[in-house]
């Protein structure tokens, strides 16, 4: 067995005219928790179902648990589990016969399957909850439930595309430390997010931005060495005017809004407090107060997409064909 | 691609059984939908057609005029409303659907009978609803049929004679159902169509609404094979369908006492071949489509617009433009339709029914067979496009 529970070398899709996923290159160890970022549309799921052999890549290689997803994708399916964006369960069957249906499915004997089922309930919380509708529960217990039925046969790597979209963030937390108690089984977790809070808990992270790699790293990696410039945190009136007198600035490497302050990337920490002040004093908006920060994965993913890869515009929102 | 396997097969069937089970909406669609429809149809045409409103111009006012007259009026098909003194008397009342039929008696009806000249007897009749009146024309033609044979009967006693013409000619086209037994027409169509349109629509929706879910690519990942999921997909939509099939069959005997007259077996082996057919339709449909939307109106077009108007269910082949009648070769509706009525009505053998039954199997099998390929093959399509909303 290869040490990488994935290998993926110059991996392309089209689609007609558009590049939805441009040349990616990567490897995932086994039993490490890797993190896929990107705003919608960035090439996430579609980068997964390849992976998941759902779907033909156009052009270059990928193995998956030592299977090529092109030559052996039967195997490649044997060995994984996926949990899709719609986190697919069945809504007119309960809690448990959604866990027995995919059981079977999975190949899963009765007696498997009957051990499974506690464990599955325990883990989602839905213990006393087996003969509730699936369609009857929220989406925070769906996820769980969807993430253990795409676990019930033990896969050595899993997928999960966006499984923490459109929940309150105690859920996503609960999520999480699902996630790492899996890991800590041993189980190699791929994990597509938008959130890059999220990434937080990941050991290793690729940024992915209309379809390229833009950055990777572990966390810390990217926070440090990725940026290499200070980030300013500046709290002053009028943010949105002040945003777009400084996106002028030659000496500014790069800004974004963060509720109702700026961060804003400079080529060197005193004298960029000085042209900050003079430059805002100018245009008449008060400057309350500038503090040197430590660069979030968000200042990092700001900066990795403005200095990399977009001519144009391209803020962390929607990158779209 | 992998062969079926027994366990994957009864994994998908208790799944769709409970999901049918739980969906009213589908369960009605398959179960009760059917029963109403033989119904409504069934009374429908049963019973709007008795006593209907009938004028008479009596313009000879002999006692042979009269006769005939009484021919009408004594049936229940007929009540006598009017009798009109000249015909441009029935154009208001026919208006005010006061009436639904005119009987026009020309001067010297019985004087040209007795001449042996067939006097010709105009009936009008309101062809605004187009089945009433066709109903109404068959009637008609039937009573004046009835009149001319006793007429000549009693021309040839008198004459001591043969071979002269009929007495009394009647100008109205008999469209359908000369029997006057509308149930007995009707009752194998609404079968076809019952089973056509609610196997491939179902069959149709239950997938892509897998595909729409995102349960269709669990499914891919699992150790399912096609085969597993299309025969796991097919036992409960096969059983349903044939079960209400029965249901229409039984109401129609207690209902509107048509009993199936031929051999029970080979009925059920046209039926069988039948749903098998509309299910690999309903599979090919789902597997070329993405949306519930679409597949369901792929569906319905594809079903019931041959079903109804090209197997003769109602519109007789014979009567199509010859273009229209070389496609109804390609619509299983059509041989099922001749087999159904042959069996049911006619007690008709495989001898008579065999190229009905073996273009349905032929049928049977191309269509699942193509659908399985296609669904083997479409394992690796591009996924749809969605909208995405996200804050
Ligand atoms: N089947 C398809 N045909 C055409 N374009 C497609 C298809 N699937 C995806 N795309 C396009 O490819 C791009 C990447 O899509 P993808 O779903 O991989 O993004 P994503 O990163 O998962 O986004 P999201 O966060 O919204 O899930 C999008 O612009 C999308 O519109
Ligand atoms: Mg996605």
């Amino acid at each position: 067995m290869p040490a990488n529970a994935v290998e993926v070398k110059s991996l392309s899709k089209r689609f007609g005219a558009f590049t939805a996923v441009d040349a990616v290159s990567f490897s995932v160890e086994k039993g490490e928790i890797f993190g896929f970022l990107g705003a919608n549309g960035a090439g996430k799921s579609t980068t997964i179902r390849m992976l998941c052999a759902l779907l033909d890549p156009t052009s270059g290689t990928a193995s998956v648990g030592g299977f090529d997803i092109r030559r052996e994708p039967e195997k490649v399916k044997r060995s994984i589990g996926y949990m899709s964006q719609r986190f697919s369960l069945y809504d007119d069957l309960t809690v448990a016969e959604n866990i027995r249906f995919f059981g079977g499915a999975y190949g899963l004997n009765r007696g498997t399957v009957a051990s499974r089922l506690p464990w599955v309930l325990e883990m989602a919380g839905l213990r006393g909850r087996e003969g509730s509708l699936a369609r009857t529960l929220s989406v925070g217990w769906k996820q769980r439930l969807a993430l253990g039925c795409a676990v019930l046969h033990e896969p050595g790597i899993v997928f999960l595309d966006e499984p923490t979209g459109g929940v309150d963030p105690a859920s996503r937390r609960r999520f999480w430390e699902l996630i790492n108690g899996l890991s800590e089984q041993g189980m190699t977790i791929f994990v597509t997010t938008h959130y890059l809070d999220e990434a937080e808990y990941c050991n290793d992270i690729r940024l992915i931005h209309a379809g390229r790699i833009v950055a990777g790293g572990s966390p810390t990696e990217l926070k440090t060495a990725a940026i290499r410039h200070p980030i300013l945190e500046v709290a002053c009136d009028r943010p949105v005017e002040a945003l777009e007198i400084l996106q002028k600035e030659p000496w500014v490497v790069d800004t974004s809004i963060f509720g109702l302050s700026l961060h804003v990337g400079v080529g060197e920490e005193a004298e960029g407090r000085r042209l900050l002040a003079d430059r805002l004093g100018r245009a008449g908006i008060a400057v309350r107060r500038v503090d040197r920060i430590m660069p979030s994965l968000e200042d990092v993913f700001i900066h990795e997409i403005e200095t990399n890869a977009a001519p144009g515009p391209a803020a962390a929102g929607e990158a779209k064909p | 691609m992998k062969g079926p396997t027994l366990g994957g097969i009864r994994s998908v069937v208790k799944k769709e059984f409970r999901e049918i089970r739980r969906d009213s909406r589908s369960l009605g669609f398959m179960i009760f939908l059917p029963a109403f429809l033989l119904l409504m149809f069934g009374f429908a045409l049963t019973l709007d057609v008795k006593h209907i409103a009938l004028a008479v111009v009596d313009g000879d006012g002999s006692q042979a005029s009269r006769e005939l007259v009484d021919q009408f009026s004594t049936t229940e098909y007929f009540d006598l409303k009017a009798v009109l003194p000249m015909t441009t008397a029935i154009d208001p009342l026919m208006a005010r659907e006061d009436i639904g039929a005119a009987l026009v008696i020309p001067p010297r009806f019985a004087e040209d009978l007795l001449a042996g000249r067939s006097p010709s007897v105009q009936v009008l009749l309101d062809g605004s609803n187009a089945m009433t009146g066709a109903t109404a024309g068959g009637y008609i033609a039937a009573i004046l049929q009835t009149y001319s044979q006793k007429i000549t009967l009693e021309t040839l006693a008198r004459r001591g004679l043969g071979g002269l013409a009929a007495p009394v000619a009647a100008e109205v086209r008999v469209w359908y159902n000369p029997e006057l037994r509308s149930s007995n027409f009707l009752i194998p169509g609404l079968i076809a169509f019952i089973l056509m349109v609610i196997v491939t629509i179902s069959t149709a929706s239950s997938i892509v609404r897998e595909k729409e879910r995102g349960t269709m690519d669990q499914l891919r990942i699992s150790s399912l094979g096609s085969p597993d999921l299309i025969i796991g997909k097919m036992i409960p939509y096969a059983l349903i369908s044939l079960g209400s099939a029965h249901l229409v069959l039984l109401l129609s005997q207690v209902l509107f006492g048509v009993g199936i007259k031929g051999s029970y077996p080979l009925l059920l082996l046209a039926m069988v071949l039948f749903v098998c057919g509309a299910l690999g339709q309903g599979l090919f449909i789902s597997s070329i489509t993405r949306t519930q939307q679409v597949a369901f109106l792929l569906a319905l077009l594809t079903s019931m617009l041959p079903t109804f108007i090209l197997s003769g269910f109602i519109f007789p082949v014979r009567n199509m433009p010859a273009v229209v009648q070389a496609i109804t070769y390609f619509v299983p509706a059509r041989y099922f339709l001749a087999a159904l009525r042959a069996i049911v009505l006619k007690d008709a053998g495989l001898a008579a029914v065999w190229p009905q039954i073996l273009f349905l199997a032929a049928f049977a099998l191309l269509a699942l067979g193509g659908s399985a390929a296609r669904m083997g093959r479409g394992e690796k399509e591009p996924r749809p496009r969605r909208g995405r909303a996200r804050a």
